[in-house]
């Protein structure tokens, strides 16, 4: 039966709402903070072959392209003849997942009448996967967890024991892991069941018709959009501070007819830390970046993201190959948009934002009684991650936005909220004045924090920080961010990243990048800089220096100020 | 002496319904909201139901109001003069919200600003910690010298929230003793009265609100009430919450964040009453007015409800995109979908509907008022689901050319579709966002709609109702009379309520009896000392509610409690009733996981106003035809012969089968060929699917 346009609106509305409403059940269900808080999940449908035709809109976009590719693996994997009713796979392999083996991948074929019509998915950040832990001190992905190759969890609707023993068994928190299985299960059933009452309600045989609609639709779109730019390619690059050495990243951005190739050639190899990049992670971030740029209000399916196309060295940091430790690949992953942005910025000027804060400003800290003295009777031990953003870059039009995620998309926690977690205090979480890059545009604003423990406790710091070496650059003849910085109150120096001792008493004193500036500061609105002097987002000093404002108006400025003025 | 006539008055962003109820007779009337003195809208409503009730001013007993004055000062950031003050260290809390962006794909988004600006929020040293001991003492020498400042600077109110105050009020209350003395003349809000919740950018943006509507509210309070004493109305004034109660006009004025959302409110609790009235226990409500579409679940009854909600969206209705106010609220699903959301196509070449709408001026392409972008009335005229002659009782005649110049610019021309596939593909995508709307809200309370009811008021819904049904598989469509003043007939059948809500944390492991019947009482004594202020001798009922979760995960729900399960709680019971709710909503338990509770809430609440049930028919003949009129069916993808029938001529009893349209004055109910009508005594029309 042929179906209106009309109706394929409708349909291509619904399966949009369906696996949207599929990745909300996962976020209320599931166990892990970076899940519910950073939105750390994906959902999506695809057709028979694989082709993915909606996907969920969520915190990170390190699962764009990902998703898009991982259905073909587990069709490939199975085998079409082995797939029955009631089946549910499962995967965590970082190469044919989403980059690291935290990330837990389930697909569930959907089965209408009896016959099979396409295939749900979702991925979820689960809280351990065993191994070490969450870091980056694994040499090879061997110690970062127990590893699932593309298996069946359940076949014909019964789920194999065998594999939740062995999974039960290699996880520091288990009923957490198998709960959150289940829950990525039911996520895929949701959508199922919906998808199934769309197809009877439009009397429905297979998906055929309405997939060709949606892949049409937006591989037109798309490529109009890609054959209206100009037909250039430009280079890219950027230097950020690494784990023990700085790790320069290059791209050399292509745009041809129907396609925009990203080339990562030159980009440094592997380290020998758990920061590398499988190439599927590094394809989401580049995808991510020319998409806002370019087509931001194209649908994320198979064919809005085909013509972005993604290639790197072997066993370059952005493409790390099987066994490379690859558990923190999201600090490299977050600084591919800046770079990418470096190449897109010469072929199209005046579109893209000047460097942000780039990774989340994360830190785990790992409570525990003192050990110097005598501990009180209550002290426990205890993990606590977080999640903090620094400034983003200027924009050609607008300011670059204060202490907000990008390109992840993650929500921080209230401190309150934090302080429940552990024994741990949050004594300072508050802009940070001056980090913004000056320029026509200033950067976003970085943040202070400030940490440190409950009486009785004393911690070690997981920093997972960058950009101490390199901060923002500015874009246009707009000035760098404020580099970041870490040390203990009593002046100990800190590193950017790794595991440190904080000793009992002792607070940990961060400063977060901000972004950078772009444009002529000297050009920016003389009211503008008047608004930030009132406001504290600069000071007297960066106002007469970075922004010529006369000694004059900013005692105007502050006398406002003090009378309640409103600015 | 006073009357016994009671009096419900809702001012809206564009009409300030007044209803007045006497001797069981209803009288209404509508006119336009005066936005500089609210307050003269009302006296003239209130002269106009009493020329045609016959009721003297003096004769009207009880006066019960509702407002968007609360929200509309937030969103157009019309409030008073006002500083917070937080703990050091957390200064921007309500500036850098969640570090995220709500619309991940917008290079140039901007957030929205916070209600005060950074050089308005001052801080002082003192800090409790996450059992609300203290950690850094807090003394009147650290403060003055602040409130010195903020005193110099002029400030009219001043909103206090400092970290961890839900826990422990002190430090909060020693500041604003400082205030009381520096100035007197200042009003106050605390973030532990207001909103004594856990996370600190909801609560201090809560207190923030509350403190820069306060002068505004209280002036616009005292000045209803003198007014009104100088029209000889004397009678108690009370004010419909966002929760679906009402309170006294002196709690309004001290907590009038509190009346955010309450004409929405008194839309659902006048759906409510009518559930009840037919004794339905699962309910949809759907009211589509102008801009917005709002759909609310009520179960038992009672419509469902929130503790936190987001106020002045700026971003397309986009969730984070507004600010939110942790108030018990009832939980609505608003999108941009109303008569004037207007059409357009995008990339994709899909149709798309709203947020934008065209307003009142220049209003849909059909106006005639120069308007050239095609509205959902626009279409809904060309399918013929409105008469050009008779929209509005005939005060605007509609032109359909101009509608369809309309589509096909906008929409026909770019897909290649006619004017009639365009308005049918228009009026598609709108009731297809707000099915999807409706069924992502079921879905996320658990709920399966096609077991509910569904009762639709606001001037387009009943236009669209039909057709959403269809999409959602219910069953049933309730169209009440009086459906264009339905929040203002809502706020005179709601109780008298209080909802006192407290963060505590207490894992089911560490289940304290003792600490809990302590708090449940504290917040019991408070809920009820609220209603007592309204009504001194009326029978107060308390509902106890616990919000529980898995511990580990971020995502609480909230678990109803009977009197004797809160006051003689065991962790067993708590437990055992939290399975039996997480189970219904996701599905299935987890084994092995500690469970936690993190925020207790008592309502106290005058009993629901008795109900009589009516006496429901069954179809008994067919109505009077008026005649008939091509209405396009989405069905058969065709215009196909429609009856006309007209509201008034229907008795009891009387049925039509679809297609057909009821026509009266305000609006039109639309019967798809699915459907018939039939009217009940109460006078709702009553739609269902054909036998």
């Amino acid at each position: 039966m042929s179906h209106s346009n009309v109706a394929y609106q409708v349909m291509w509305n619904r399966l949009i709402s369906i696996v949207e409403e599929q990745a909300q059940a996962l976020v209320r269900t599931a166990f892990s903070t970076s899940v519910r808080e950073a939105g750390d999940l994906s959902a999506g449908v695809y057709e028979i072959d694989g082709q993915m035709l909606a996907q969920a809109v969520t915190g990170t976009p390190g699962h764009v392209n990902a998703m898009a590719d991982a259905v073909a693996h587990f069709i490939g994997r199975i085998g079409r003849e082995n797939i029955f009713e009631g089946d549910v796979y499962i995967t965590n392999d970082p190469w044919e997942g989403t980059g690291h083996l935290h990330d837990i991948t389930m697909v569930t074929p959907s089965f209408h009448h009896g016959k099979h019509v396409g295939f749900f998915a979702c991925t979820a950040h689960v809280v351990d996967i065993g191994g070490r832990g969450l870091g980056a001190d694994g040499a090879s992905v061997y110690e970062e967890g127990i590893h699932i190759p593309i298996l069946k969890f359940a076949e014909r609707g019964v789920v194999d024991k065998t594999m939740v023993a062995m999974l039960r068994s290699n996880v520091r928190e288990p009923d957490q892991l198998i709960g959150d299985i289940y829950a990525l299960a039911t996520c895929n059933e949701i959508g199922h069941r919906r998808l199934i009452e769309m197809m009877d309600e439009f009397t429905l045989n297979d998906l055929t018709g309405i997939a060709t609609f949606i892949l049409d639709n937006s591989r037109r779109a798309t490529l109009e959009r890609i054959n209206a730019l100009p037909r250039q390619s430009a280079d890219g690059e950027m230097t950020i501070d690494g784990f023990d050495t700085p790790i320069s990243l290059k791209v050399k951005v292509s745009i041809e007819q129907d396609r925009i190739l990203s080339d990562f050639t030159g980009t440094s190899g592997l380290d020998k830390k758990g920061i590398n990049v499988p190439l599927v992670y590094t394809k989401a971030y580049a995808c991510y970046a020319l998409k806002c740029a370019i087509a931001p209000e194209i649908p994320n399916n198979a064919a809005s993201l085909a013509p972005f196309e993604v290639t790197a060295p072997e066993n370059s940091i952005v493409n790390a190959v099987h066994p490379a430790p690859v558990a923190l690949r999201h600090i490299i992953g977050h600084f591919v948009p800046d770079t990418i942005y470096d190449a897109l910025d010469k072929i199209l000027p005046d579109l893209v934002p000047a460097e942000g804060a780039g990774c989340l400003c994360n830190f785990q800290v790992s409570l525990r009684p003192r050990t110097d003295a005598p501990a009180p009777a209550n002290a426990v031990r205890s993990e606590v991650l977080t999640f903090n953003s620094g400034g983003a870059g200027a924009r050609p039009e607008h300011d670059g936005l204060n202490a907000t995620a990008f390109p992840s998309g993650v929500m921080t926690m209230p401190i309150e909220a934090t302080e429940h977690a552990g024994p741990v205090i949050i004594w300072r979480k508050e802009l940070r004045p001056d980090s913004g890059g000056a320029g026509k545009q200033r950067g976003g604003l970085g943040q202070f924090m400030e940490v440190g423990a409950r009486e009785g406790h004393e911690f070690d710091f997981q920093a997972m920080l960058d950009r101490v070496d390199h901060p923002a650059r500015g874009r246009r003849g707009g000035q760098h961010g404020a580099p970041t910085t870490i040390e203990q109150d009593d002046g100990t120096p800190m590193r950017g990243k790794g595991k440190q001792f904080v000793a009992h008493g002792r607070h940990v004193l961060m400063a977060f990048p901000g972004g950078a500036g772009y444009g002529d500061a000297t050009k920016r609105d003389p009211d503008m800089v008047k608004r930030d002097l009132a406001r504290g987002y600069i000071s007297t000093v960066s106002a007469a220096k970075d922004y010529g404002l006369s000694a004059e108006d900013i005692a105007g400025v502050l006398a406002g100020v003090a009378r309640g003025d409103i600015v | 002496m006073m009357g016994t006539a009671r009096l419900g008055v809702d001012i809206g962003g564009t009409f300030t319904d007044v209803v007045l109820e006497d001797d069981g007779k209803t009288y209404s009337t509508k006119v336009l909201t005066t936005y500089a003195a609210p307050e003269n809208a009302i006296i003239e409503g209130i002269h106009q139901v009493c020329a045609k009730s016959g009721v003297a001013p003096t004769g009207i007993g009880q006066i019960i109001h509702g407002t968007t004055l609360a929200t509309n000062a937030l969103i157009e950031r019309r409030g008073a003069k006002t500083a917070l003050i937080t703990t050091e260290g957390f200064r921007d809390v309500i500036e850098m919200r969640t570090e995220s962006r709500f619309e991940q794909y917008d290079l140039n988004l901007n957030l929205p600003e916070p209600l005060l600006p950074r050089q308005m929020r001052y801080t002082v040293p003192g800090r409790l910690d996450a059992t609300g001991a203290e950690l850094v003492p807090l003394t009147r020498a650290d403060i003055e010298p602040v409130i010195d400042q903020i005193a110099a600077a002029g400030y009219e109110s001043i909103a206090i929230g400092l970290i961890h105050s839900y826990l422990n009020p002190a430090h909060e209350r020693l500041v604003a003793e400082v205030v009381a003395e520096k100035m007197p003349d200042a009003m106050v809000s605390l973030s532990c009265e207001v909103s004594p919740q856990m996370r600190e950018y909801e609560r201090f943006n809560t207190v923030v609100a509350n403190a820069y509507i306060k002068p505004l509210m209280k002036s616009y309070l005292s000045r209803l009430e003198d007014r009104l004493k100088g029209e000889g109305v004397n009678c108690s004034i009370f004010l419909m919450h966002s929760g679906g109660g009402i309170i006294s006009i002196e709690s309004a004025a001290d907590f009038p964040v509190r009346l955010v959302e309450s004409g929405p409110a008194g839309g659902a609790v006048f759906a409510a009453h009518i559930a009840a009235r037919y004794g339905l226990d699962k309910v949809l409500s759907f009211d589509m007015g102008g801009t917005t579409a709002k759909i609310c679940l009520i179960k038992n009854q009672t419509p469902k409800t929130s503790r936190v909600f987001e106020v002045a969206r700026t971003y397309r209705f986009k969730k984070g995109s507004g600010m939110p106010i942790s108030i018990p609220v009832i939980d609505m699903v608003e999108i941009g979908a109303g008569g004037g959301s207007l059409g357009s196509v995008d990339a994709m070449r899909q149709i798309r509907v709203g947020p934008e709408s065209a307003g009142s001026e220049p209003g849909p392409a059909c106006y005639g008022r120069s308007g050239l972008r095609p509205a959902v009335t626009d279409a809904d005229l060309v399918l013929g689901k409105l008469d050009p002659d008779n929209f509005a009782g005939g005060s605007i005649t509609l032109d359909a050319a101009a509608s369809k110049t309309a589509l096909n610019a906008e929409i026909g021309g770019v897909l290649d579709m006619d004017a009639t596939t365009s308005a049918f593909g228009l009026a598609e995508v709108v009731d297809e966002n707000m099915a999807n709307a409706a069924r992502v809200h079921a879905v996320e309370n658990g709920e399966d709609l096609s077991e509910y009811t569904m009762i639709a008021f606001g001037g387009a819904a009943p236009l669209h109702a039909g057709r959403l049904c269809e999409k959602l598989g219910v069953h049933r469509l309730l169209v009440p009379s009086g459906a264009g003043v339905g929040s203002a007939i809502g706020f005179l059948r709601a109780p008298f309520s209080f909802e006192a809500n407290r963060s505590v944390y207490m894992r089911l492991s560490d289940f304290d009896p003792d600490a809990i019947i302590a708090l449940l009482t504290d917040l019991n004594t408070e809920a009820t000392g609220f209603v007592r202020t309204c009504d001194a001798h009326a029978k107060i009922i308390s509902e106890y509610k616990v919000y529980m979760r898995y511990t580990g995960q971020g995502w609480e729900i909230p678990i109803e409690l009977t009197e004797e399960q809160a006051m003689a709680p065991d962790a067993e019971t708590f437990k055992a009733r939290f399975i039996e709710d997480y189970t219904k909503l996701f599905g299935r338990s987890v084994d092995g996981m500690d469970v936690e509770i993190t925020v207790w809430s008592v309502n106290a609440t005058t009993p629901p106003e008795r109900v009589d049930p009516i006496k429901q028919v069954a179809r008994k003949n067919d109505a009077p035809i008026a005649g008939k009129r091509q209405v396009f069916d989405p069905g058969t993808s065709d215009f196909q012969d429609a009856h006309v029938v007209l509201r008034d001529t229907m008795l009891d009893g009387a049925g039509v089968d679809g297609p057909a349209v009821v026509t009266e004055d305000e609006t039109t109910i639309i019967v798809p060929a699915s459907r018939a009508a039939l009217r009940q005594p109460d006078g709702c029309i009553d739609v269902r699917t054909k036998p």
